[in-house]
């Protein structure tokens, strides 16, 4: 069960509102987003390696960012590489075609995503169920596919290339960006600004209104609640926060796969997200470090690494549908 | 009589090519109790969805207060004054009771608003509560709703309309599924908001209608087949032609 975020605020009424907020669960709820943050500052020296560190980080943010529609307000996209790509994209063609610095592109990256979100949402949302899905995963191919084609702008198969920033300027520091850990820190700094911003959104009046769409949507839109509209928004905020996600990709890894966008990433997404805990803060990062963990390990044993994956993926489904963080959150609010 | 609250010309619902209703025109004058009446598929929940617009009719007008309805999309319907229970509990399973109430009651307040906290808005705490007491509910805010027995979340269903405060209130079937004790309770109910509210009652119970109701409309098929007060329904001709052989504990 989602927690309610409202449980944490104050006390005597909001007590009564959701899940019972015992003393354990409502101090993850108030200190979630520190907790967050200071669970990404320990990462890269509790991970075996600096790369998956950063690996969870961007894949982390990427769940969060999907977790907002899927887990939160109930829409199954298959769609959202297009978000993530379309943020590393773009930020990475500001750079190498404009010429602009690593911050602008990062604007430009994820308002770009927001766009595409707007256009993309636009277009989907009147649909439901399986038909959301389908809709969602095929305007994400025509991007792939365009991405495919535009090679003069995206390298085409190849990929996006030749942008690495080396050094960055931070309030008139000057920031050597190859230290795979100064790297890190910065772009961890993003990724804490948006998980507040999830946080506050959850906390909000707003939130409540897409947990009730979440609930029931008919009744919801019985209460007086546009619910089309309201699905729009959480579809574009939810696409600006994958952006900023794919925008860290790039900066990071200073080349843009075009996997990236193909629809096996959306399909990650969403494994990452139920293997944590849709619905859940703290899931997707959890899912997303589980799943890149396994992925590390068991590669290193056989090539058929995906096949081990694909049996956890299932067991968890059939057997923990509330994924890791959200079985962990019942059992100690429910025991 | 005096001006009417709501007012239906010649409205008429089809799907595909079946009729579900046909040319209904009927005006309500505030403060009243009607029961809408009729066998099982009359047209009477088609009646409710397109009053409180689930469905556009395909054809004729909605007046409410003198303002043309027709084509309205459905969450516009409850800010303008009409809100519904339905047949089939509709409720947000999942939240508290106290929560299913407050939300219902944010959407007067903040439908879009992303960066203030929830406990802002405590006002909606204390009309969630007061919509709570007035259908009996206060003591159980806290309770998860689904775990409600089904009178209650029926009554919860009923509070989520009210914490709108409503002119017209639309009741489908409140008493479905009911036993003889959550009956009583639900018509001691209706009939304290009916002191200050405009009622429409889908039911099936004649025995709880005959007392409630200031009026009566009989659906048959689609059509107004009668339009009276419970005396003149009672002994209306087509009425209990329609009704003969059948097992609603009418006759
Ligand atoms: N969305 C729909 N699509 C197709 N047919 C529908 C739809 N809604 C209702 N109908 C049909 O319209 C007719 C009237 O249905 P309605 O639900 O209004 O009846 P009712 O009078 O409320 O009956 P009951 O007493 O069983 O609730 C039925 O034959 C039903 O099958
Ligand atoms: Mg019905």
């Amino acid at each position: 069960m989602p927690p309610s975020p409202a449980s944490a605020a104050a006390p005597p009424l909001a007590a009564q509102t959701g899940v019972k907020a015992t003393g354990f669960g409502a101090m993850l709820q108030r200190w979630r987003v520190p907790l967050s943050v200071l669970a990404l500052c320990l990462l890269p020296w509790v991970l075996p390696s600096q790369a998956l560190a950063v690996n969870v980080l961007v894949f982390g943010l990427f769940a969060v960012g999907y977790n907002l529609l899927f887990g939160y307000t109930g829409l199954l996209s298959f769609g959202h590489a297009a978000f993530f790509g379309g943020g590393a994209y773009l930020t990475g063609i500001a750079i190498a075609h404009f010429g602009l610095g690593w911050f602008p592109a990062m604007l430009v990256g994820v308002l770009g995503a927001g766009v595409l979100a707007a256009i993309m949402g636009a277009l989907s949302i009147r649909t439901r169920g399986i038909y959301f899905s389908m809709v969602t995963l095929a305007l994400s191919q025509l991007v792939y596919y365009v991405a495919l084609q535009a090679s003069a702008w995206t390298g085409g198969e190849n990929g996006l290339r030749g942008f690495t920033v080396s050094t960055i300027n931070l309030f008139g520091f000057t920031v050597d960006f190859l230290d795979p850990v100064k790297k890190y820190y910065v772009l961890m700094v993003f990724a804490a600004l948006a998980l507040w911003f999830v946080s506050r959104l959850l906390n909000s009046p707003f939130g409540a209104v897409i947990e009730a769409i979440r609930e029931n949507e008919t009744r919801a839109r019985a209460c007086g609640y546009d619910v089309e509209r309201t699905k729009l928004i959480v579809f574009i905020l939810s696409g600006l926060i994958c952006g900023l996600a794919g925008a860290l990709s790039a900066l990071h890894l200073a080349i843009v796969p075009l996997d990236t966008l193909h629809y096996q990433t959306s399909g990650l997404v969403v494994m990452m997200t139920l293997l944590g805990g849709a619905g859940s803060f703290f899931g997707p990062f959890v899912g997303a470090l589980v799943f890149l963990l396994i992925e590390d390990v068991a590669s290193l044993w056989t090539s058929h690494w995906q096949l081990i994956v694909g049996l956890i993926f299932i067991a968890f489904v059939l057997f923990l549908p509330k994924g890791i963080w959200g079985t962990l959150i019942s059992r100690r609010t429910q025991g | 009589m005096t001006t009417p609250l709501l007012s239906v010309e010649n409205i008429g619902r089809s799907f595909g090519g079946f009729v579900a209703l046909a040319d209904i025109s009927a005006s309500f004058a505030p403060r009243q109790v009607t029961a809408i009446i009729g066998p099982n598929g009359a047209g009477k929940s088609t009646f409710f969805n397109v009053l409180s617009g689930v469905l556009p009719p395909s054809t004729g007008a909605i007046r409410f207060k003198g303002k043309d309805l027709t084509g309205l999309r459905q969450h516009k319907f409850v800010h303008l004054g009409i809100a519904r229970s339905y047949q089939i509990t509709n409720i947000f399973p999942e939240l508290s009771v106290h929560e299913n109430v407050r939300v219902a009651a944010q959407a007067f307040v903040a439908r879009y608003d992303v960066f203030s906290n929830r406990t802002r808005y405590g006002a909606l705490d204390e009309k969630a509560n007061a919509a709570l007491a007035a259908v009996g509910l206060h003591a159980k805010g806290h309770r998860t709703a689904k775990a409600l027995a089904h009178g209650e979340q029926r009554a919860l269903e009923i509070a989520i309309a009210l914490v709108a405060d409503p002119e017209l209130l639309l009741l489908d079937e409140p008493t479905a599924g009911m036993g003889p004790e959550e009956t009583k309770d639900m018509v001691a109910l209706i009939e304290r908001l009916a002191a200050e509210r405009t009622i429409l009652l889908v039911e099936h119970k004649m025995k709880m209608i005959l007392g409630l109701s200031d009026r009566i409309l009989v659906l048959h098929h689609g059509r107004l087949i009668a339009d009276g007060t419970p005396q003149s329904i009672q002994t209306d001709k087509e009425v209990r032609r329609v009704y003969l052989g059948q097992n609603d504990g009418y006759a």
